[in-house]
Order: C-alpha cells, then sequence, then structure tokens
C-alpha cells in the first residue's frame, strides 16, 4: 500500500490519506479484509501526528470503507458493489448538474451540449 | 481521554517574573509541544513539574498522583531529559550508567544497550569530549532506559543539526507506537512540532495563553492579507495583532469563520504557522482563547 503526502498542498494531510485510501479501494487495489497499517505505525512512517492518522481512520470508518477491531487493527471493510456504484453515479450526476449551469451561463443549447458530449464520449471511445 | 498531568491553578513567584494560575493538561498516548517565547515560563513550568521548584500554591497531579505525596513513584515513570549537560564531564558513559541505573528500579539494560548501539555513542570516553548532538544523544539515552511511561523534554533539539533533530523525532515516534506513551516538549523550534505534536500548549509571560489540538488550532487561526482601506476602528478589532506596511496589511485572526463573514473575497486568508501564530500573539495584546 502506498500513500504519499504532500506538504505544499491546502489540503490538510488526513484528508490526503482519507483520498487515498479510499482510492485504493475504489481502484481496486485494496479489496476486503486487508489489514491496514496500525494508527500509530501509519503515523510513524508518514512522520505525521498521531491523531493526523486517527481522525483519518475514523473518518473512513464512518464512511464504511473501513473496519477496526479493538485489538486487531483496521481492515478494509466489505464493500457493497452495488452501493459503490450508486455513489459515483451520484457523483457523476452532481458534476453534469455542474456542467449544465455553466452551459446556461454562456447560453449553450441543450442541443448543442448534447453535441458535444457525443463527440467527445465517441472520441474517447475509439 | 486520561490526563496524565494535571495543573490546578499553580503560582509561583519570582522576583520579577511569576507564574500565574497556571492551569492545563497532558494527554495520555500524544505528543504535547509546549511553546512560547524566550523567558514566558516554559523552563519555570517544567521545573515545577518535576519538583525542581517548590510551587506557592495550586496543585500538580501526574498518572492521577499528588506531586507532593507520591514524588518517588512518580520519578521512576518519568524520563526527563534537560536542555544542558547535567552529567559529570569527566566520566564516561559506562561509568554513568553504574551510578544512575541503581536509581530506578524498572532499569532495562537491554533497552540500554540498545539505544546505545542504535545512537552509535562511545562508551568508555569521557563525555566532556563528545559534541553537542552526542551529549544530547546521550541525555536521552539515559532518559528513556528504563522504559517511562512518560517523557518530559526541555529544549531537546535546540542548537541541534537538522540531521539530528530528524532522527530524536524518528526516535520519539518510535515511542509513540506504543498508546501507553506520553512526550512532553518544550521548543521553538516550531517546525518539529509539525512532524509530531498532537497538542500545542502556548505559554506567554506566565501565563497558558491556550492547549489545543494542533490541527484544530491551525484552522481556527488564519493569517489575513488585504488592503489598508479595510482597518477601520472596528475591524482592527477582529486581529490578535496587526503588522501595517506601505503596500497593505498582514494580520493574525483566532477566528477564521468570522473574518470570513466580515471581510468576504476582500481579503486573502491564509493557513498559518505556529510561528505565525507565536509572532502575531506575542506582538498583539493578549486575550486569553484558552
Amino acid at each position: 500500500m502506498d500513500i504519499i503526502i504532500s506538504n505544499s498542498v491546502k489540503d490538510p494531510i488526513y484528508h490526503q490519506i482519507i483520498k487515498q485510501i479510499k482510492e485504493l479501494v475504489l481502484t481496486g487495489k485494496l479489496s476486503e479484509g486487508d489489514s491496514l497499517p496500525s494508527i500509530r505505525q501509519l503515523a510513524k512512517d508518514l512522520q505525521v501526528s498521531v491523531i493526523t492518522t486517527k481522525r483519518a481512520y475514523e473518518e473512513l470508518e464512518s464512511d464504511g470503507f473501513i473496519v477496526s477491531i479493538v485489538g486487531k487493527g483496521s481492515f478494509i471493510a466489505s464493500q457493497n458493489q452495488e452501493l459503490l456504484k450508486e455513489r459515483r453515479l451520484k457523483i457523476i450526476e452532481e458534476k453534469l448538474i455542474e456542467i449544465i449551469e455553466e452551459s446556461k451561463l454562456v447560453q449553450l443549447s441543450k442541443e448543442e451540449l448534447m453535441e458535444m458530449i457525443l463527440i467527445l464520449y465517441g472520441d474517447d471511445l475509439k | 481521554m486520561t490526563n496524565v498531568v494535571e495543573f490546578n491553578n499553580v503560582k509561583k513567584s519570582f522576583k520579577n517574573f511569576s507564574l500565574d494560575d497556571v492551569s492545563f493538561s497532558i494527554k495520555k498516548g500524544f505528543v504535547t509541544g509546549f511553546i512560547g517565547a524566550n523567558g514566558a515560563g516554559k523552563s519555570t513550568t517544567i521545573k515545577l513539574l518535576m519538583k525542581l521548584l517548590r510551587k506557592d500554591s495550586g496543585n500538580i497531579t501526574i498518572f492521577g498522583l499528588d506531586q507532593d505525596k507520591h514524588n518517588q513513584e512518580i520519578k521512576e515513570r518519568i524520563g526527563f531529559v534537560y536542555d544542558e549537560n547535567c552529567f559529570y564531564d569527566t566520566l564516561s558513559i559506562r561509568e554513568l550508567r553504574k551510578i544512575i541505573a541503581p536509581m530506578y528500579q524498572k532499569w532495562n539494560d537491554n533497552l540500554f544497550y540498545k539505544y546505545l548501539d542504535q545512537f552509535s555513542l562511545p562508551e568508555k570516553q569521557p563525555i566532556k569530549n563528545f559534541s553537542k548532538g552526542m551529549k544530547m544523544k546521550m541525555a536521552i539515552l539515559f532518559a528513556i532506559s528504563h522504559d517511562p511511561e512518560f517523557i518530559i523534554m526541555d529544549e531537546p533539539t535546540s542548537g541541534l543539526d537538522p540531521v539530528f533533530r530528524r532522527e530524536v523525532l524518528e526516535l520519539l515516534h518510535e515511542i509513540m507506537l506504543d498508546d501507553q506513551k506520553t512526550i512532553f516538549f518544550s521548543t521553538h523550534i516550531t517546525t518539529d512540532l509539525d512532524r509530531i505534536a498532537d497538542y500545542i500548549t502556548y505559554i506567554h509571560k506566565g501565563k497558558i495563553l491556550f492547549s489545543k489540538e494542533r490541527e484544530e488550532l491551525l484552522t481556527e487561526y488564519g493569517i489575513v492579507k488585504g488592503s489598508n482601506d479595510l482597518l477601520d476602528r472596528d475591524t482592527v478589532k477582529e486581529f490578535v495583532s496587526i503588522r501595517k506596511t506601505n503596500v497593505g496589511f498582514e494580520a493574525l485572526t483566532s477566528c477564521v469563520k468570522k473574518t470570513k463573514d466580515i471581510f468576504g473575497d476582500e481579503v486573502l486568508i491564509e493557513k498559518p504557522s505556529l510561528e505565525d501564530i507565536m509572532y502575531y500573539t506575542n506582538k498583539g495584546d493578549l486575550k486569553c482563547t484558552l
């Protein structure tokens, strides 16, 4: 498992940890039952404070990405594939809304926008 | 979360300096950084904690025990690193070990030799020939060889080169793998704290200004930059202190949210460093934000 922390970006460190572990799960590099380093081990390896990694794990846990078992450590939780897909669809939906609003700002018609999407989507598929 | 140390209304007066009603606590299992300008009372507080000074009033508990009643038991569980050499410097590490080891019931020779090896210190040379960094390593060696639960250090990284400071921090991280351990250390090299401190306690002119989670602190406080036109009698009050120049102002706010409400997009707000917070609180008239 690789986690790369940047000290020069605005994003707080605990957030960077959360983002990267989620990414590892979504891309399938980490799967159900895989064990994660302990909070204190990760803090030592990344040279950050214990509270930082603790906070990251706590949020991952409340988001259902990991489970922590006292005395055993933290593991990747079973991921409900349907749920994951649903979450991703929601993200796409939100981004589309953003695009539509932007389009309205410059008075782009529905047809023109659709055309644009068709062209771009088609190009990607080639 | 339990506290390893609790200071309750501790007072100590000297001729021209006093610690005024100091109350704060140190959380078990975490690293607390103790910051403040020179002469703010850091060393006095640490000496009171170690009972090297007698307090005028108030009480101090360590591991939940009253400091006055259980002094010896408490000391057995503490590792202390002082900021200057306090060992006989004509002796070698081997000779010092013979003096120091019997003082602790829980002295652990395996641990001692493990660290001696890790720090690559010469065992037989008189320590007066040691460099500053070696002396500090040795002080740490003697402080942690009885496997203390609570480690107190007074400026362990001051005057040391960056390579050695990293080594010390790495060692502290290693110690903190055990969640029963607690570290409290004073420093004015605030960048060292970015890498390890969970909590920050800030002392200023003998008063504790705050004792907070570091991350929380850095999101509550902010450096605000903008045009001088924005400053008037009312807005000035929003800042801890302000540095005004011909090309605009820079100020510290202790409540980023409120500053955003007042100024909106008119100003630039940046995440402060601990150094920024120290500089601006020192500069301004202080209000306690505990």
